[in-house]
């Protein structure tokens, strides 16, 4: 005979082996979002308050990139707006895109740009050198 | 007081869609939305169809959008809202005839989650003890009766039919906090899939829409704070 517990949970469904992708996805935003708060706070104030846009030049920039700092947060503020602002846009769509083949075309077009756009800018970043 | 109710008919063996049809009623303005739909199928209009079982607001079988937000006939008075009233069965679901939902899929997505006590220990000389303090962590959830005016008010809901609803999450979150059960790594583990809490964009539509009062955004946002916990 078979041994039973004393109740029999046969209608359960076994563990479904998801990724934890989603969830991950859902920290991110938080806290990139604090980040960004942050980020994107000093940078107006720099770029609009301290200093007049209509004044930056070459020799601004330049001088700010000087130092390895002012790469490092300009970095970080396009590396995590970028992933932030796809992460959202890849919401939106999964939400309001209800075609199977229509969402991944517009997601991998989305991929696509954000990750020109992201390794664009780390390659100037990176290799950007005064000129005297 | 004359009433101009409007409701949304739709019968699958005549109509390839729905259409308005406008009933002229005298009402008490104590009387509930619920005897409305009485008066018109007793007295006027037999072939309309509508779920209604205790007509007290516990059994959760009438819920419908009534002027554009979820809410159970049989709890709603005449005066509580504006004159002419607009009836429409809950959105998202297949509608089979008026005013009544194929609710399988709701169904599915409320037995995904395991929403039973699970534990195979062995309780002991009498029942499984619990504090009160215990108890409180999953009082509001408790609450749920199954309506699905929670799950039919979503947004994303309305769009993504995968996607399991706030009613399953508050059922989930019911078994989760409950110290007595062992199950609650597995529900998360369920729940944290692409078409599971992840998925709560925070509308607050479920919470607004709860004829239980129960805080279901806030259930939803408890679950995946506590998946994060456990990985």
């Amino acid at each position: 005979m078979k041994n039973t517990t004393r109740t029999d949970w046969g209608r359960r469904q076994p563990p479904v082996s998801s990724s934890n992708f989603e969830l991950y996805a859902w920290f991110f935003m938080r806290v990139s979002g604090l980040f960004l708060v942050l980020l994107a706070a000093g940078h107006m104030f720099i770029m609009h308050v301290f200093n007049d846009t209509l004044n930056l030049d070459y020799e601004f920039v330049a001088a700010r990139w000087d130092t390895p700092y002012w790469r490092t947060f300009d970095w970080l503020l396009l590396a995590l707006s970028i992933l932030h602002g796809t992460n959202g846009l890849r919401i939106v769509m999964h939400d309001n895109i209800s075609n199977k083949l229509y969402r991944q075309i517009a997601l991998y077009g989305l991929y696509f740009i954000s990750s020109a756009f992201f390794v664009l800018g780390t390659y100037v970043l990176i290799a950007f050198v005064r000129e005297v | 007081m004359d009433i101009k109710l409007n409701i949304l008919r739709y019968n699958p063996e005549t109509d390839r869609k729905g259409h308005w049809e406008e009933y002229l009623l005298n009402a008490d303005p104590d009387e509930r939305i619920l005897d409305l739909l009485h008066k018109v199928k007793w007295f006027d209009d037999g072939s309309l169809a509508f779920r209604r079982s205790c007509a007290h607001g516990v059994c959760g079988s009438d819920a419908m959008l009534v002027n554009g937000e979820n809410m159970l006939a049989c709890q709603v008075l005449v005066k509580e809202v504006s004159n002419p009233i607009k009836i429409e069965p809950i959105r998202g679901l297949p509608v089979i005839k008026d005013l009544v939902v194929n609710m399988d899929s709701f169904f599915d997505s409320y037995k995904k989650v395991m929403p039973y006590l699970v534990n195979e220990e062995e309780p002991g000389e009498r029942e499984r003890l619990q504090s009160p303090e215990d108890r409180d962590r999953f009082e509001d959830t408790t609450k749920c009766i199954l309506c699905a005016a929670c799950t039919t008010s979503c947004p994303v809901f309305w769009t993504a039919d995968t996607y399991v609803g706030p009613a399953a999450i508050v059922n989930a979150h019911r078994f989760v906090f409950d110290s007595r059960d062992n199950a609650s790594k597995q529900r998360l583990e369920i729940l944290k899939d692409v078409n599971g809490a992840f998925r709560c964009r925070t509308a607050f539509n479920c919470t607004t829409a709860c004829p239980r009062g129960i805080q279901v955004t806030k259930a939803i946002e408890d679950v995946k704070r506590e998946t994060l916990t456990i990985n």
